[in-house]
């Protein structure tokens, strides 16, 4: 579904994304840990295409095509979404014309018509149960005033209202509270049918109890250098990162683990 | 729950889509502006002389007056005796017979989405259609009149109704009052009339469309809005005019009068052409608007929307005289491209206990200039005086201006007045929020300004929020990115 190769991006000048590689099938849950700074978030900018972020080698293609050539918008319409680790607040917006209007967009590139205002409701209904979301947060409007969780959560039911083929969840766990994260893990593993992928940016294994990657890796500065199973993130709790950090310099090494 | 999306269905690329002109025979004033022009057009409207000798001690004090320097933008050069005051279409409909109203004239207004005719006829709103300088066809007035309510042209008020109209003309607005209203007084040609008796409730919208269609003129419409004990109506405007390389003047006058437990709701939907995107062409809006808060317990709320325009100037205020009155100004300026607006609010404290809330939502694009200028006065004898006011202003790209000028003038210890301002820009990540849902960067500004905009929006009546909403995103096309 997702085949990144060689990926290089930098921000001001600056090399943040130093060749990195991750092929994602359909279906599969990875995960990406890594320490403050060694761009997880980069990457998720880089793949949906943030204006600041400039590609200066390698690529991403997205189901075949060369997800860097598009705009934001039309990669969403493909199908890739983000949660971002900063939901930011637009006022005055309701949350359910917001999405209602995304929705149409999103049918609208695939040449289906608007979605009835009946059909819509319903679905809105069924994702609010779904996800254990609280009615009155969608009718407010889009992020004003939510506390921290509270963004986290929205941004978990627009990701279930829009049903995207590949998720990118960053740090959606940090700022939920520990019923919270049950839910909302619960959530994305109902939303999960074998066809679509998910991208799991966190800095705690406890997450990955919940929603168990079929792959986890390591990004430091810049590259993946070291990719496993789930037990990975048990020895990264465990040990922190500073055993990979001395040999993150061999990054041949780290690309033969990769998961093909 | 669909506007937002029907928003941005109809976003087109259209740059102003009624900039049409009508051909059709008009009977228009000899270029000039004396004395002679006043007697003329009071003549063709057939005026008791009352009303005639009244617009002479207008048109002498007019001449006596100086144009304003205190605005915040430069003051045009406008050669009044270039143009005319009067232009009619020469074929006179009939009153209270919309069949005899040119068809060419029922096409215009149906294209500009105000259809006339009984079958077509929005239904719960009333509206009287002016074109150029007359009033072509007011909608449900038999209906209306069973309630006793009158509304009508100007025109037919001052034959039908003249002592109504001599009781109240002038009488919130002075001709002395300004040189605009001044120049008004002297050669208003149409505009609306409403008188609501005691104790009725206005069962629907009334709305006064104005067109301005022929060159070379100005438009100079006056309206008067009675609204007598314990009756309610509320009153929207809306106006359009065909895309000219030269300016055109429009200087209206607005009067409300609300008596005791009287509301009136009045809004506005300013769409006139605004100029091209090098600034030029375009209307001059130079308005006097203004209220009173007669009786005790009285509300006078005042909405707009200016889009249009290439100067817009206006003031819509109250004079809360009566105690416990209330007086509102909401607001949504916006200006693109070459653009001005100097608009804001006076609210008057004279009763006691009075109230006022004033929301203006400025948002400038382009080279756009904006100002709010809003004075809030307190009078010795208005005890427990309280205002609200919140100035915000939103700027998309780095050309535009944003300015404020909130004046407080306090004589009574015991007045409560706040004042709120922010100013702020349209966010990158906002729009990046946004795009990553699937939704284009037009259409996410979009959404952004009406999320803005949303607590004026608001206070429009359901049929024409909608179309604000539109028209605001419309306005917008081509001034992001
Ligand atoms: N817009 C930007 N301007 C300047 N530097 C940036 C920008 N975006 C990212 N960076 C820098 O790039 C590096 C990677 O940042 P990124 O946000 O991708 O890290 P992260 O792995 O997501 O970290 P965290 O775990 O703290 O969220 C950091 O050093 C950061 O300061
Ligand atoms: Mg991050």
């Amino acid at each position: 579904m997702l085949s990144i190769k060689n990926l290089k991006a930098s921000v001001e000048g600056k090399e943040i994304l130093k060749g990195l590689n991750l092929e994602v099938n359909a279906g599969e849950v990875h995960a990406i840990m890594g320490p403050n700074g060694s761009g997880k978030s980069t990457l998720a900018s880089v793949l949906t295409g943030k204006e600041a972020y400039d590609v200066t080698g390698g690529q991403a293609l997205f189901e075949g095509k060369d997800l860097l050539d598009l705009s934001p918008e039309d990669r969403a319409r493909e199908g890739v979404f983000l949660a971002f680790q900063y939901p930011v607040e637009i006022p005055g917006v309701s949350n359910i014309n917001f999405l209602k209007t995304a929705l149409n967009e999103i049918r609208a590139y695939k040449g289906l018509p608007n979605l009835e205002a009946k059909e819509f409701l319903k679905l809105l209904k069924e994702k609010q149960k779904l996800l254990e979301f609280d009615a009155a947060l969608a009718n407010r409007s889009l992020n004003e005033g939510f506390s921290g969780g509270e963004k986290k959560r929205n941004e978990i039911f627009q990701l279930a209202m829009l049903d995207p083929k590949l998720a990118i969840l960053d740090e959606t766990d940090s700022g939920l509270d520990i019923d919270a994260l049950r839910i909302v893990s619960r959530g994305v593993n109902k939303l999960r049918n074998g066809k679509n992928s998910f991208i799991i940016i966190t800095h705690y294994q406890r997450l990955l109890e919940y929603i168990v990657p079929d792959f986890v890796h390591v990004l430091y500065k810049g590259q993946i250098v070291k990719s496993g199973t789930k037990e990975l993130a048990l020895e990264l709790e465990e040990k922190g990162y500073d055993w990979l950090k001395e040999d993150s310099h061999e990054t041949e090494a780290a690309e033969i683990l990769l998961p093909r | 729950m669909s506007t937002d999306l029907d928003i941005l269905k109809d976003v087109s690329t259209e740059e102003y889509k009624y900039g049409f002109t009508t051909n059709i025979e008009m009977e228009m004033a000899p270029i000039g502006l004396n004395e002679d022009t006043v007697r003329y057009i009071s003549a063709k409207k057939n005026e008791p002389e009352w009303l005639l000798e009244w617009r002479l001690k207008a048109y002498r004090q007019f001449e006596k007056m100086e144009w304003p320097s205190w605005q915040n933008f430069e003051m045009p050069s406008m050669d009044l005796q270039s143009i005319s005051f009067y232009a009619a279409p020469r074929k006179k409909a009939k009153l209270n017979s919309l069949e005899e109203v040119d068809p060419e004239l029922l096409a215009t207004f149906e294209k500009l989405g105000i259809p006339l005719t009984e079958q077509k006829m929005l239904a719960g709103v009333a509206v009287d259609a002016v074109f150029d300088s007359v009033s072509v066809a007011t909608t449900f007035k038999g209906k209306l009149k069973e309630m006793g309510v009158i509304f009508c042209s100007f025109g037919e008020a001052v034959q039908e109704y003249p002592d109504l109209v001599k009781k109240f003309l002038g009488t919130v607005v002075p001709h002395t009052d300004n040189i605009f209203a001044a120049l008004n007084a002297a050669v208003f040609s149409d505009g609306s009339f409403v008188y609501i008796p005691k104790g009725v409730r206005c069962p629907m919208e009334l709305s006064t469309y104005f067109r301005i269609n022929a060159e070379n003129t100005g438009q100079f419409e006056r309206t008067l809005i009675v609204a007598d004990d314990d009756s309610y109506v509320s009153y929207l405007e809306g106006c359009t005019a065909p895309m000219r390389d030269e300016n055109q003047l429009h200087a209206a006058v607005v009067e409300l009068i609300a008596l005791e437990n009287a509301e009136i709701k009045y809004s506005t939907v300013q769409n006139w052409y605004p100029g091209d995107k090098d600034g030029k062409g375009g209307i001059y809006n130079f308005v006097t608007k203004r209220g009173i808060c007669k009786g005790v317990n009285s509300k006078i709320s005042w909405t707009q929307v200016e889009t249009g325009s290439a100067i817009t100037w206006k003031y819509p205020s109250v004079i809360l005289r009566g105690d416990n009155s209330t007086g509102e100004f909401y607001s949504v300026a916006l200006t693109k491209n070459k653009q001005v607006a100097d608009t804001g609010t006076k609210m008057y404290h004279i009763g006691k206990n009075t109230r006022s809330r004033i929301i203006s939502k400025g948002i400038s694009a382009g080279e756009g200039q904006n100002s709010y200028r809003g004075l809030v006065q307190v009078g010795s004898g208005a005890d427990n005086a309280r205002n609200f006011t919140q100035c915000d202003s939103l700027l998309i790209g780095d050309q535009c201006g944003a300015h404020t000028f909130p004046y407080i003038e306090s004589k009574n210890n015991s007045a409560m007045v706040e004042h709120e301002a922010t100013t702020s820009k349209i966010g990158e990540d906002q729009i990046f929020y946004l795009n990553q849902r699937g939704i284009d960067t037009e259409k996410a500004v979009a959404l952004i300004v009406n999320g803005y905009a949303k607590e004026v929006l608001n206070q429009l009546p359901m049929e024409f929020a909608v179309e604000a909403q539109k028209l605001l995103a419309i306005s917008l096309e081509g001034s992001v990115g």
